[in-house]
């Protein structure tokens, strides 16, 4: 079922599943969804859209009234429920840490469950308090001891306890502050990246879902809208619903996150031949309003560059431009993201930065002019733009900015 | 009073046993049934509103009427005492074991059946827990009421403290009176106490060096 290009094993996989409520209504239809090991997925909607419901069939919290759901290559109904919950991580909302039991028995509560020796429990309990990055000490605590985030830390932990794979959270951070949640949220990722647990996790907060997933599933009134990676879902939203829940700013902004260089670059730079004379360089640049020329061979591949100042010191009649051009500084391959390029090239100063395809071949310049007009819309947006003269430009930006 | 003493005193001790024997065992079977059959109702909530209304209207029996009305089916004596007083204890230990259950908060229900908890292990482990305060507040209610009310059932033939109290009315005997109600207060209230003793220890400790 996977494609043979992605290495990863699935770990969950829904097929045509559906789930209609007594009375006909309908929770969510036609659910075609492929996890897998090490992603984290959150699923993402306006509330009724679904998501939780889809979330919770993964467990059998809820059974669907369609279509198959496996877990680790096998059919959920074939597993027994309450074993099948216990190899699999769940954090809700408020944290839900049982109050009259410490921080120790709160954490080592499904392992209590499948009646591990005491010993290994302790090992586990204190192994997890430092995990969530608490003292020790809080062990012997009550939930209500700690403060809001304190708990949902434990309640995040608490859902590793009996080592699993894959972890289901519903909204764990809704109630939280924001910084709280940013915190928490660093938590997660961390479990998802160094431990490389598998994370399901359903959100309505679009910038939490963009800064935590590596896969995205857009949900309403219970059907999939999209179920891509983050960076294509702003890249290429599917319609308008998902254009408005990403909103018209953030997809400014991702513009400069997604959009590679090619997308902005000037596909006609100035440029000249390794073998002409530094006259005809003059010539050019002179007829391109410009003060450099990339420097190629014949075949385009791109050698370097010249600029005015070094013909000027280095002036002779017979030189050609292979005796004096600069080899290059700096150039990025045509599908690298504006997001990584852009604050070199405007922190270094570079005027324009040469782009080039995989076998080095020139294809284009990007040019300061071009990165700060996408700035522009990021910061200010488009309407803005049109009367341009009101904008006052920040320093760092302003300087040098000219069009070349 | 010591009068009264010299020439009640063992009478007073036994009746007062009599009073104690028939109101806790009434208590007894009325939460033997109500604490099961209250946890059973919220998980059926339809049936739970007919059952309700059924053990509230129980409830507004005179006391006196349903005394006797147990007379034709188990004659007199304790028996009848016995039956028609687990009829009264059940109704608070009914609702509040509904309503305590019932409020246990949802999300750690969820947390508790997500985690991988068996329908039993959340009732016992998780939800009863939470309940307790509410479910001891029905029980020590239906105590306080069960004491008091026992001392009518000596109208049927069950003995207890009440008989003192007939007994002080038929004979225009006031002191008989006060020597019967005394005890039965002193009764209820110490009832009353050492069941609350009961419930801060079966109350779950939710914060740390609170020591049980």
């Amino acid at each position: 079922m996977s494609t043979a290009k992605d290495t990863a094993k699935e770990i969950v996989s829904f097929r045509n599943v559906a789930k209609k409520y007594r009375g006909g209504s309908v929770g969510v239809e036609n659910i075609n969804v492929t996890i897998k090991e090490g992603e984290f997925v959150c699923f993402i909607g306006t509330s009724g859209s679904g998501k939780t419901t889809t979330m919770r069939m993964i467990n059998r919290m809820i059974d669907p009234s369609k279509g198959t759901i496996t877990f680790k290559g096998h059919n959920i109904r074939h597993y027994d429920p309450v074993k099948l919950r216990r190899t699999i991580g769940y954090v809700i909302q408020n944290n839900g840490l049982m109050p009259h039991m410490t921080i120790q028995e709160n954490i080592t509560l499904v392992p209590r469950l499948l009646k591990w020796p005491q010993e290994k429990m302790d090992k586990k309990a204190r192994e997890l308090i430092n995990l969530a990055d608490l003292p020790e000490s809080f062990l012997d605590r009550y939930p209500a001891e700690l403060s809001g985030g304190q708990q949902q830390r434990i309640g995040v932990v608490r859902a590793l306890a009996a080592d699993q794979d894959l972890i289901l959270m519903d909204e764990p951070f809704g109630a939280l502050d924001p910084i709280t949640r940013d915190d928490l949220q660093e938590l997660i990722k961390h479990l998802q990246e160094e431990l490389g647990k598998t994370i399901v996790f359903v959100t309505h907060d679009m910038d939490e879902a963009l800064k935590l997933a590596t896969h995205i599933v857009i949900m309403d009134s219970g059907h999939v809208i999209q179920d891509d990676t983050p960076d294509n879902i702003l890249q290429h939203p599917a319609n308008d619903f998902v254009k408005d829940l990403l909103g018209e700013e953030r997809l400014l902004q991702a513009q400069q996150n997604t959009l590679s260089v090619s997308d902005i670059m000037s596909t006609n730079p100035a440029k000249i031949t390794l073998g002409k004379s530094l006259a005809e360089a003059i010539r050019t640049m002179s007829l391109r309003h410009v003060d450099y020329l990339l420097v190629t061979d014949d075949d385009n591949k791109l050698k370097g560059y010249i600029d005015l100042e070094t013909i000027n010191e280095r002036y002779s009649k017979d030189a050609s431009v292979s005796d004096i051009y600069n080899r290059t500084r700096m150039k990025f391959k045509k599908d690298s993201y504006l997001r990584d390029t852009s604050e070199k090239i405007l922190k270094q100063g570079y005027k324009y930065v040469p782009i080039v395809d995989n076998d080095n071949y020139l294809i284009g310049t990007v040019t300061r002019a071009s990165l700060v007009n996408i700035i522009y819309d990021a910061i200010w947006g488009k309407e803005e733009l049109d009367n341009p003269d009101e904008i006052k430009l920040p320093a760092s930006i302003a300087k040098g900015s000219d069009k070349s | 009073m010591i009068n009264f003493l010299n020439q009640h005193g063992s009478e007073l001790i036994i009746k007062t046993w009599e009073q104690i024997y028939i109101s806790a065992l009434a208590l007894f079977l009325g939460i033997l049934v109500a604490v099961p059959l209250g946890i059973i109702l919220t998980r059926y909530e339809k049936t739970a509103k007919y059952v309700m209304s059924i053990s509230s209207m129980l409830q507004t029996i005179p006391s006196l009427a349903l005394l006797t009305l147990m007379i034709p089916i188990f004659g007199i004596g304790k028996l009848p005492a016995i039956v028609a007083l687990f009829i009264y204890s059940l109704l608070p230990i009914l609702r509040n074991t509904y309503i305590g259950m019932n409020k246990v908060n949802k999300n750690l229900i969820d947390a508790a059946k997500g985690l991988g908890m068996t329908t039993a292990q959340s009732i016992f482990k998780v939800e009863i827990p939470m309940a307790m305060p509410i479910i001891m507040a029905g029980i020590r209610l239906s105590a306080v009421y069960v004491i008091s009310w026992s001392t009518l059932a000596s109208y049927i033939g069950a003995g207890g403290l009440g008989d003192f109290i007939f007994n002080g009315l038929n004979l225009y005997n006031p002191s008989l009176i006060i020597g019967g109600t005394i005890p039965v207060s002193i009764l209820a209230i110490l009832t009353d106490y050492l069941l609350g003793k009961f419930e801060k220890k079966v109350t779950p400790v939710t914060k740390s060096g609170v020591k049980k």
